[in-house]
């Protein structure tokens, strides 16, 4: 049995490329607001991990 | 903001060193026999005596084990030591457990050796950067889920609650990997060390450029972005120049890399539409890639004077440098009008090796330059050797890179030269010969980067003996309360900061749907491949050739694409169609032509010019610079792999009559009796049974269906 036959039976599959795209745009969209909105002391703490060990 | 942490008595515990001085050990040595195989590689193409007439020595062998070496063996290793080291502090917990650190390490080691001996012997999937062959595929996947256990098992004890965008990348690099590997490496078992492709012709070629591309983003980038993320702050002493540039850089690249590979595969017969897809993705990929490398470098913001005297600052800004160089490079590669000059010349060689030697090499250097005096609490042996190390290094880069950008450039322009009659002006000959003087100068190059390399592993051998080794380094924390307290304007993204599993869960889901949305459509939609009714499966013969072309790694300098350009249908003949390759398990179109495309090579040459061809090239074309193969006229063609070998097809798929496996071996015998007939009467004699035979089937058979083909329209 060739391989396209088990991605062909995917009821519905002609949608998943659309599906997936929608899901990269709301992700980018959400991970921008996070990035201009969250608070600077966050990263800054975050910033500082590496520096953290005295090494 | 550590509230979580501190409201818990420190605890005791220690770092495990051991690991990371195991990983940089054999990142150095590695790393010198992984060049040293390169450098041998690019001699050959200048002296071919020095293929030695030997089957273990030569050029398509020699030039898998290079690849290999310093991609999985230098680079990999070199991987597991920034990740060991900085992952244990960046989550102030020791390694998950010590017994998987030594079985990811033993076992990372026993594959390498397994891959040099078995691309020694010809044991190869033909597949380029996934040349191994599925014993070792498999042993890789068991290895790399013992690696994501280790690092999971320290996530998830871990001492601090936030994960460092270093780490991410790790997560990233681990889940990624695990996904293209397995893919791509699904392929069913003739015997013990060999192997066809699942897939053939166009999706093999899609399956495979989308991993041999993201084994460039998540083997040679990613993790080193995790190391350059931990080490560059480290190295200067001062946080990234900015964390919210690395949280878009690391979602967006991510993401974004995954559907570049279709670049590799432009103007062939892949459908237009993935290659659209691959032009624009990798147009793309310049922001996230500069974003990190300008984040890399601002790092260095008001220590830039101490790049003077610090040599692991010098080779990290050219390492990021020629990040940044590289990734720029490429999206120019990736558009249709560049790629049509710089595909199958050794300008994607040189652009390889800014990246490689610049990147992942001294991005290497500079750390173990950092890690070893550490580890071994002393001081860098020699300051002074290995500032000559960063100079002999990069004049090394430049004299690699420039002649091949020269060259590249040089052969592609003189492949498409025509004469005012309309004729090619240059035999593919002439433009080999042409390359000599720059494959020379490439060598030198080459050599300096080595003779630098094994500075350093003086160097760092004199730190050694100098210091005394911190097996255990001691270290406290607190560690995270049980329960976690929420900041009012607590954010989603800061939810997945905290949850590994979720984070490698979304990355999976970023990564899986460029995959998703560049195979369906190419497995689904039979428009994308049409047949053409005159290809027909090879004959038992033409198999065994055809394996013996895959064994001898006659891809690493032979294309068997056409692309539909005037300078090469005048070349080679018609261009080559999606609908030719449905039966290549795998595809054989190659990567670079250093020697001359070979899709319509059959019936071009009569039986005998091979035959002398194979024995040795310069009888047939003077100046050639090919390897003979000798051997080929000694060894008699395994008879008894035959059977396999057609039923594994049948199972793929190709339609070979029921019952067909068991008459192959006449069918064989018969088509070997007229070749060495043929052979018989331009006074060669030659028993029936010899590998030339098969080959020479084989490469007869090359471009002939769609002959057939036309000539049965002009029949009707």
């Amino acid at each position: 049995m060739k391989f396209i036959n088990y991605l062909a039976s995917i009821t519905g599959i002609g949608a998943y490329p659309l599906v997936s795209l929608f899901i990269f745009l709301l992700f980018f969209i959400a991970v921008g607001v996070f990035v201009f909105k969250g608070r600077k002391e966050y990263f800054k703490y975050l910033e500082e991990l590496p520096l953290s060990n005295n090494d | 903001m550590t509230d979580n942490n501190k409201s818990h008595n420190l605890e005791k515990f220690s770092y495990d060193n051991t690991i990371v001085k195991w990983f940089a050990y054999a990142t150095i040595v590695w790393g010198i026999v992984g060049m040293t195989a390169g450098l041998l590689a690019a001699l050959q193409l200048v002296f071919p005596v020095l293929n030695l007439d030997l089957p273990y020595t030569s050029y398509g062998r020699v030039r898998p084990i290079h690849t290999n070496a310093v991609i999985f063996a230098f680079v990999g290793n070199g991987i597991f030591m920034g990740v060991y080291y900085s992952l244990q502090r960046l989550l102030k917990a020791r390694m998950f457990s010590d017994f998987l650190s030594k079985v990811h390490f033993w076992g990372w080691q026993l594959i390498i050796v397994l891959a040099a001996v078995t691309l020694v012997l010809g044991k190869t999937t033909g597949k380029e950067y996934a040349e191994l062959e599925w014993p070792i595929d498999i042993l890789i996947a068991l290895i790399w889920v013992v690696f994501g256990w280790n690092m999971f098992g320290t996530i998830l004890k871990r001492r601090e609650r936030h994960l460092y965008v270093a780490i991410w990348f790790y997560i990233a690099t681990f889940v990624t990997v695990a996904m293209l590997h397995i893919v791509n490496s699904i392929e069913i078992p003739v015997s013990f060390w060999k192997s066809y492709s699942w897939y053939a012709g166009v999706q093999d070629a899609l399956v495979q450029w989308w991993y041999g591309h993201n084994a460039v983003a998540f083997f040679l980038t990613t993790p080193y972005l995790g190391i350059m993320y931990y080490f560059v702050p480290k190295a200067v002493n001062r946080p990234v120049y900015s964390y919210r540039l690395s949280i878009i850089h690391f979602w967006a690249l991510i993401f974004i890399y995954i559907w570049a590979g279709p670049h590799h595969l432009l103007y062939t017969a892949t459908p237009d539409w993935a290659q659209s897809l691959g032009v624009v993705f990798s147009v793309m990929l310049i922001a996230p890639s500069w974003g990190g490398m300008i984040n890399g470098l601002l790092t260095l913001r008001g220590a830039w004077d101490r790049v003077r005297d610090e040599v692991v600052l010098k080779f990290f800004v050219v390492a990021v440098t020629a990040y940044g160089m590289a990734t720029f490079e490429g999206p120019m590669l990736s558009l249709k009008n560049v790629n049509a000059i710089s595909h199958f010349t050794d300008w994607t060689i040189a652009h390889v090796h800014v990246g490689a030697l610049g990147w992942n090499g001294f991005l290497t250097f500079g750390v173990l330059y950092w890690l070893i005096p550490r580890l071994f609490q002393t001081k860098l042996y020699s300051q002074k050797l290995a500032s000559m190390h960063f100079w002999i290094g990069t004049l090394g880069i430049v004299l690699y890179a420039v002649p091949l950008y020269w060259a590249g450039i040089m052969q592609s322009l003189m492949w498409k030269d025509f004469t005012p009659e309309g004729q090619l002006r240059w035999q593919f000959m002439d433009t080999v010969t042409k390359m000599m003087p720059f494959y020379a100068a490439r060598a030198v190059g080459g050599t300096l980067y080595l003779v630098g390399t094994v500075m350093m592993a003086y160097n760092l051998v004199k730190t050694i003996k100098a210091g005394s080794f911190v097996a255990n380094e001691e270290a406290e924390a607190a560690a995270l309360s049980t329960t976690y307290v929420a900041h009012e304007k607590d954010h989603w993204h800061r939810a997945i900061e905290r949850r590994p599993v979720q984070l490698m869960i979304l990355s999976l889901v970023v990564v899986a749907i460029g995959g998703i949305i560049e195979f369906i459509p190419a497995f689904l939609v039979k428009s994308n491949i049409p047949t053409i009714s005159s290809v027909k499966p090879y004959t038992p013969l033409e198999l065994q050739g055809r394996d013996i072309y895959l064994r001898e790694g006659c891809y690493t300098c032979h294309s068997q694409m056409v692309r539909p350009f005037r300078s090469e249908t005048a070349r080679y003949g018609e261009y080559s169609k999606a609908g030719e390759f449905v039966y290549d398990h795998p595809f054989q179109w190659g990567s670079k032509r250093t020697g001359p495309d070979l899709a319509r090579i059959g019936g071009k040459y009569p039986d005998s010019w091979h035959f002398n061809h194979m024995q040795d090239p310069t009888s047939m074309t003077e100046n050639s610079k090919m390897p003979a193969y000798p051997w080929l006229l000694e060894d008699q063609v395994d008879v008894s792999s035959t059977v396999g070998k057609i039923k594994a097809m049948q199972k793929l798929g190709v339609p070979y009559p029921e019952g067909y496996a068991d008459i192959a071996a006449a069918d064989m015998e018969k088509q070997a009796r007229v070749i060495a007939a043929s052979l018989q009467n331009d006074g060669i004699t030659i028993e029936a049974d010899r590998e030339i035979i098969a080959l020479i089937a084989y490469l007869q058979r090359l471009g002939k269906d769609i002959k057939g083909e036309k000539k049965e329209t002009a029949e009707k």
